[in-house]
């Protein structure tokens, strides 16, 4: 089942990645559309349940994909064919880039659009490093002290402090206003802590042991032997920060009060969501006949803006997911 | 509870190993099982001090995160103590009175407070039925794809939502079926009176279950196919000859294959019971009013950030976090009562 289809480099290929083994002797080609991915015992389904099954799997794929191809297409659309359509365009017609033009010629998207970059970056660099280091420093059942550090890992998973004293910290802190506060108070998580301690701990322990024999310490095992062995999951804890930094909103929304330092979540809700007039850029006008906003493809196009990124990350990442993600939520 | 998690987290990779020969670990010669470290057995001979000059770089590396950890998760914990106070940002922590359990009170007979309590439960249990089935299916769906190439593609579709920020995914709602929004201006189209979604009460349990399906179900398949793979085919394969159909098979060696991460699933849900999206809700809190919308979360928020009653808050916060705490607990001892591995050892 592993999504990159590989037949087992690394630990962790489930026997299901390879494909049923065939039988000795080959099935008797009476059925012409036998699937080759299907033992012979298996048998054929019924046609109705496989028209079934398709359609089904075709309806959710549209679902998820529909909302996407209309938002991506009304950022592109003009104006003439939002009004001829009455609002999201589903039928293509003619291509402009004006909308973006709009947004990314300076002025609050193109600054949110370099905070929630800035903001993602550091964090994720910051987040990701902390979290190999501890779980790493954690990953020796042996070592000094490992137990009580790790259990103040696990409480914060079990026990958040709540929003109103972290609140309160941030603001004693004089981090109001600064991007430290929403970068810091959620730089750690446990939960990816666990996952990267647990890849490590999957590592053959000969091969760190040999490298210690060797003359290395646990720095450099680290960093030459341990980290590079474990790409998958930090790809994937990696994406976990990012997403997280990136799509956040409301730490933004307690924290920074600057609307000039808006990261791009919180543009997105107040100038497309909420429809608060864009200042400066004489969109989202309101118009009073037929109550439908104008200026939607500056809106769409924010939208897209605020979902690229993701989607440039994505296909490099999402192969590991089996890898990275259920060796550590459910081997725990 | 302390030696309960620590030793189960330890033991977690040597019990898969050898208990579970069908499991990942068990995947012919990827993974050899874990040796004793050589120095294990004079462990307990070596001083602290030695240890300390052994292990000191893990101690090291372990301690930015339990810095971080310690400023921005334990001392606000230590600030909850505003809850026993009568707290104003302008005398500070330290020199604000206390006044005993009065903010407390006030939680447990504020009218606002147990509705919220009891939006949120409703939408839980909501959740429950009509959320929480639908990967469990999803994934028997996708676990039946036989070719790898499209099973891999939809799976990469499916997952997708799930990264999407809940600002853009309410907003993708709005955008279709809300007012202005494209299946009212179908139905406009085709003579039928259009209804607006985004802020009609009565259905916002509806809409809000919707967009968790669109945004997480697919992902939530996940971890139920992790599952699905580590059956052996030999099983169904038996059952085959034995003249077991699909449904049978289904019923019989698929379905109790899921049931450890199904129950799994359901206490991690229990333990969350009193945590629905907040920032979901929060998003929507205006379009639908209060009324319909208001959950612990965002009258924590509301109480506290928006209109200063910051002990009161605090106190409800409190109660939600410990009320959780104990949620999860209990519904871990239900596991271990029904024999299951419970969530320790999971996370």
């Amino acid at each position: 089942m592993s999504i990159t289809n590989d037949t087992g480099q690394g630990p962790l290929s489930h026997p299901d990645a390879v494909p049923f083994p065939a039988p000795p002797t080959a099935a008797p080609r009476r059925r012409r559309r036998r699937s080759p991915h299907r033992a012979a015992w298996e048998g054929t389904p019924h046609p109705l349940a496989q028209t079934g099954k398709g359609l089904s799997l075709l309806l959710i794929v549209l679902v998820v994909l529909f909302p996407l191809y209309t938002v991506v297409l009304t950022s592109f659309s003009t104006q003439a064919d939002i009004n001829r359509s009455g609002g999201m365009v589903v039928v293509p017609g003619e291509f402009t880039t004006a909308a973006y033009q709009q947004i990314l010629s300076g002025g609050i998207v193109t600054r949110a659009a370099m905070v929630s970059i800035l903001v993602t970056t550091v964090g994720t660099v910051l987040s990701t490093t902390v979290s190999i280091l501890a779980a790493y420093g954690l990953s020796r059942p042996s070592s000094l002290w490992h137990r009580p550090i790790l259990f103040v890992f696990l409480i914060t998973m079990f026990f958040g402090a709540g929003m109103i004293p972290t609140y309160l910290l941030v603001s004693n802190l004089g981090l109001i206003d600064s991007y430290w506060a929403l970068i810091l108070p959620g730089a750690v998580s446990a939960f990816n802590v666990l996952i990267l301690r647990n890849f490590f701990m999957g590592i053959d322990a000969s091969i760190t042991d040999a490298a210690r024999i060797d003359g290395a310490g646990d720095w450099r095992i680290m960093a030459q032997i341990v980290a590079p062995m474990s790409k998958a999951a930090i790809a994937v804890v990696a994406l976990f920060y990012g997403v997280g930094y990136f799509n956040a909103f409301f730490n933004a929304m307690l924290y920074i009060n600057d609307n000039t330092k808006w990261p791009l979540q919180l543009v997105l809700r107040s100038y497309v969501l909420q429809g608060v007039t864009l200042p400066g850029s004489g969109t989202g006008q309101v118009d009073v006949a037929t109550g439908a906003v104008t200026g939607l493809p500056v809106k769409m196009a924010i939208m897209v803006l605020a979902v690229v990124p993701i989607l440039v990350v994505y296909p490099f990442v999402q192969r590991h997911f089996t890898k990275g993600v259920i060796f550590g939520a459910i081997k725990g | 509870m302390t030696t309960e998690i620590s030793a189960a987290t330890d033991a977690g990779d040597a019990d898969t190993a050898t208990k579970d020969p069908s499991g990942p670990a068990a995947a012919p010669g990827r993974r050899a099982p874990r040796r004793a470290r050589p120095d294990t057995a004079g462990e307990r001979r070596l001083s602290w001090r030695a240890r300390l000059r052994r292990d000191r770089s893990l101690l090291l590396m372990a301690l930015p995160g339990v810095a971080l950890l310690v400023v921005f998760a334990y001392v606000p914990m230590l600030g909850n103590v505003i809850a026993w106070q009568d707290y104003s940002p302008y005398v500070g922590i330290l020199d604000s009175p206390f006044v005993g359990w009065w903010n407390f009170e006030r939680v447990f007979t504020n009218p606002q407070f147990l509705h919220a309590v009891g939006n949120t439960l409703a939408i839980t249990a909501f959740q429950l039925v009509f959320y929480f089935p639908i990967p469990i299916a999803l994934a028997l769906l996708l676990n039946s794809v036989v070719t790898p190439a499209i099973r891999t593609t939809i799976q990469s579709i499916v997952y997708l939502p799930h990264f999407f920020s809940w600002v853009l995914v309410v907003t993708i709602f709005q955008q279709i079926f809300g007012g202005a929004g494209l299946l009212n201006r179908v139905l406009a189209e085709h003579g039928y009176t259009g209804f607006d979604l985004m802020t009609n009460p009565d259905t916002f349990l509806l809409l809000i279950t919707m967009q968790s399906v669109w945004k997480d179900a697919g992902w939530g398949i996940i971890i139920f196919l992790a599952a699905l793979s580590t059956v052996d085919p030999a099983l169904h394969e038996a059952a085959a000859m034995d003249g077991a159909g699909r449904m049978r098979r289904t019923w019989h060696i698929t379905l109790p294959a899921l049931r450890p991460t199904i129950i799994l699933l359901l206490i991690l849900r229990l333990g969350d019971a009193l945590t629905v999206g907040f920032e979901q809700l929060i998003l929507q809190r205006g379009a639908v009013g209060a009324e319909a919308s208001e959950v612990i979360d965002t009258f924590v928020y509301y109480q506290g950030v928006v209109y200063g009653d910051w002990s009161f808050a605090a106190a409800a916060g409190l109660v939600k976090g410990l009320v959780s705490l104990a949620l999860v607990l209990g519904a871990n001892k239900l596991a271990h009562v029904f024999g299951e591995a419970g969530v320790y050892k999971k996370s």
